[in-house]
Order: structure tokens, then sequence, then C-alpha cells
């Protein structure tokens, strides 16, 4: 059944060269931990990549409920934590895996870094992955705030004036972010939350596709 | 570089004449063992995946998520602090160097030298060496770089009074005050009030007294002799209104809070 509903895809649209691309290739000995216990270091990538789909699935299911308004949003959040079945898991899980991911993606990083791996061909892919982490701590910076505790509005505060001490453009800068020059309020909430969830992941996802496909295309590099 | 017009191609493809690309080496050239990724290796890698999430379930529930309470701007007392993976930055602009006059330097100059480098790390170190003794100044640099984040958040958590933190962030449940109750009286008339709060709230300068668990004789005695940062020597009245204050107060030490 399946076979067949494969064969009648393929022989229209012909997905075996996809297939290919994304399952269909051989691991070498040098990356795999059943081989060299000290390959996992090159687990580190993977399991960056496995928190991040975690943080993209309990994300989507907080902002069932998540309000981004200084009003309701402690209160969303309190009630989410206190009262919602399984609430507590999930935004353990977006809080936790947020502290994880940096984690996976630090030491992900200097394997790449101490294996000289970013030499030649792979340079870009390097650029794109730093990038990556850049996303990251933004995506870090601006989830802090959302939960609109003394916590999060005082880090975003200093967050803030960080931005301001920019020469020529950290004015700008902090309007774009907090949506006024003095006040942190209502405004930098729902932009903080516009920034978490729409701006960043876009970027992240399109980073993360260039960096697979570049993977896929260069292939892993070599051992030392 | 050949392109437009001098281009030669094989036949009528895409496929240049002379490929002069880098195309990386079979695995086949590598030595050892390779495996299909599909189905074997991605067994393996879902049952790494597979302990990692049971490790970072439990970490989840042994460890909830905290929240404090509801953001006061007004707050004037509140010490912020940024989470754990920016406390290198907060500790850095708190040096001399980096703060006050120089604060350009702490948030713009310092970490834009050393993201910048991080970034065109591949430009900036190109060697054909891939082996880290071969390449000493690109390890050295990034061991420097690794040491002082470490050092720094060392620093900036080693100057957290965490108790103090988890004290002034607690969120306080609103508890109906019988402000008729001649306790609450004797508790506004002495200097109480001043630093518990009109309904036993709590302020930066003494904490909540809803929900201590205390009891009556236990509070009467702190009344009278202090406790931690409170002085002794705060209650000035008869004993029969140490009763009554004390009383009042253990009548809120069982709600809300805990």
């Amino acid at each position: 059944m399946i076979q067949k509903l494969y064969d009648w895809i393929d022989e229209r649209v012909n997905i075996t060269p996809l297939w290919r691309d994304i399952a269909d290739h051989e691991v070498p000995e040098h990356v795999n931990p059943a081989h060299h216990f000290s390959a996992f270091v090159y687990c580190f990538g993977g399991l960056t990549f496995f928190v991040v789909v975690i943080q993209v699935l309990s994300g989507m299911f907080l902002t069932m409920y998540y309000v981004p308004d200084i009003e309701n949003a402690w209160d969303s959040v309190k009630y989410l934590q206190t009262q919602v079945a399984h609430g507590q898991i999930v935004r353990g899980m977006h809080h936790w895996g947020a502290s994880v991911v940096i984690v996976m993606m630090f030491l992900h990083t200097l394997r790449v870094f101490f294996q000289g791996a970013y030499k030649k061909p792979r340079e870009l892919n390097w650029i794109v992955g730093v990038l990556i982490f850049f996303v990251m701590l933004g995506l870090g910076f601006t989830g802090y705030l959302l939960p609109w505790d003394n916590k999060a509005f005082f880090a975003t505060q200093v967050g803030l004036q960080i931005a301001e001490s920019v020469p020529y453009i950290g004015e700008h800068l902090k309007v774009l972010l907090a949506g006024d020059p003095e006040i942190v309020g209502a405004q930098t909430l729902t932009r903080f939350f516009a920034i978490h969830v729409f701006f960043l992941p876009a970027a992240l996802f399109a980073l993360m596709a260039v960096h697979f496909v570049l993977i896929r295309r260069q292939g892993i590099s070599g051992p030392l | 570089m050949h392109r437009g017009k001098g281009m030669k191609f094989v036949g009528d493809s895409r496929v240049p004449a002379t490929r002069e690309k880098f195309i990386p080496k079979d695995y086949s050239e590598y030595p050892g063992k390779t495996e299909p990724f599909w189905p074997n290796f991605l067994l393996k890698e879902w049952l790494v995946g597979a302990v990692f999430l049971i490790g970072f379930l439990t970490l989840t529930i042994v460890a909830p998520s905290p929240l404090e309470k509801e953001a006061d701007p007004t707050d004037a007392a509140y010490i912020p602090l940024p989470d754990w993976y920016f406390l290198f930055l907060y500790q850095f602009l708190k040096y001399d160097f980096a703060s006050g006059d120089y604060v350009v330097i702490g948030t713009v100059v310092i970490p834009g030298l050393a993201f910048g480098a991080l970034l065109l790390a591949p430009f900036l170190d190109k060697g054909k060496g891939r082996r880290p003794h071969q390449r000493p100044i690109a390890v050295s640099m990034m061991l420097i770089g690794v040491i002082s984040i470490i050092w720094l958040t060392y620093e900036a958590v080693a100057h957290v009074n965490w108790e103090e933190r988890a004290e002034m962030g607690k969120i306080v449940e609103e508890v109906e005050i019988d402000q008729t109750d001649p306790g609450y009286e004797i508790y506004s008339n002495q200097s109480c009030i001043n630093c518990h709060g009109g309904n036993l709230e709590g302020s930066p300068a003494g904490p909540t007294l809803v929900g201590t668990g205390l009891t009556a004789d236990e509070i009467a005695d702190i009344a009278v002799n202090g406790v931690g940062g409170m002085p002794a020597g705060q209650f000035n009245g008869s004993d029969e209104e140490l009763q009554q204050l004390a009383e009042f107060i253990a009548s809120y030490s069982e709600e809300g809070g805990h």
C-alpha cells in the first residue's frame, strides 16, 4: 500500500533523488560512536537540532495559552504553570530547553573549532553556524521577557540599556526593540513576542536549511 | 574564473567541461567501515535521542521552571539578573574599564571583536593543517575566550545572594487582611507596618508575614528579639498587646505562600 503510494508519487515527481538527499548515504567510521566511543562529539550538532525541535513544538503549545499583553501575560503563564494539565512540563521543556540548546550548540561549536573542520571548503557553513548561534542568543534574550515577571522586566531593562549604548544607532535600536525611547511596557512586550515567535524563528529556519544543505553537499569533514 | 561566453560545457548539459570545483571525498576513501545512514545509523541516533529525552524530561519534572512575581516597574530595590548564558557579559560590564565612560568598550568593542573573530575564524586561521597543534594561535585564542567566559560566569554567580533573590522574587498570594482585628491596630501602631506592609505583603525592607508557617509564640519572640536583618526591640508594648499581635499574624501564617 505504502509502496504503491510511493510509486504513484515517484512516477510523477521523481522523489528518489530527494530521498537520497535526506537519508540514502553512508556514515563513515570516524563519526560513528559505535566504532569509536570518542566519536560521541559528533552527536552535539544532532542533539542541538533535537532540542530545537523540542523548542519549536513546546513553544507552539505555549502560545495556545500565552497572552502577549502586560495585563494578562503573567497571569496566563501562572495559569499555564499551575492549572493546565501538563502545562508545567511543557513550560519546563521550553524553559530548560533554552539552556540546553545553548550548551549543546556551544559544545558543537567547540568540536568543529578544535577539529579545524571549518577550513576550506567549509568556511561558509561555519559562518552560517555562528549566525545561528547569534539568532539563538536573540531568542533567549527576547524569550526571557515574555513571562513578564520581575526577573524578566529588569533584565530586559538592562539589555535595552546595553543596546542603547551602541554609538550612533543605539537610540534607534532601543526604540526598534522597546517601541519607546523611555518606557519598557506594553509595546516592548508585544515587540519581543513578535521577534521571538515570528522574526527570529524565520531567520533560524532559513539558516538551518542552509546549514543542512551545505552539510549534505560537502559531506562530513574527514578524520584528523 | 570562466563565466558566460568563454565557458565550455559537456555536450548540451550544464556540466562544465573543466571541473575545478571541490568535490568531497567518497566515504569509501576514508579508513574503516562505513554504515548506511538508513536504517542502521538512524536507529542508534534514535536510541541516543531517547536516552537524552528521558534525561531532559526528568530535569523538567525535578526542577519546575521558575516564575517570580508579576513585573512591578516601581520596585526600585530589585537587582536585575540576566539568564545564565548572558552572565559573562553582565559581569564584564561591572569592571571599571568597561563601564561608565568606557561602556562602549564593554558593550560593543570587546564583544564585537570576540564574536567578529569567531564569525570570521576560517579566514583568520587559513593554514592547511587541521590538528590543534598545527594552529597554535587560533587554538590558544579560543581557549582564552572559553576560559574567560567560564571565569566571568563563575564570578557573576558567586556574587549573587541566591537566597535573597528567591525571597525577593517570591509570589505573594493576596490575602484578605482583617483590618478591624485589634491585632491589626497594634500591627500598624507599632513599627511592623513600615517594613512588612499594610497587607502583611512585605517590602524590600522586610519579608511577607503571610504563609511563614510560624506559630504565635515564635512570632512574639521575633517581634521582641528580632531575626536575620530585623533588629531586636522593634516591639514596645505590653505583654497582652504582644500576645494579640502574635496571634493576629499567626492566623495568616498557614495561608498562601507555600
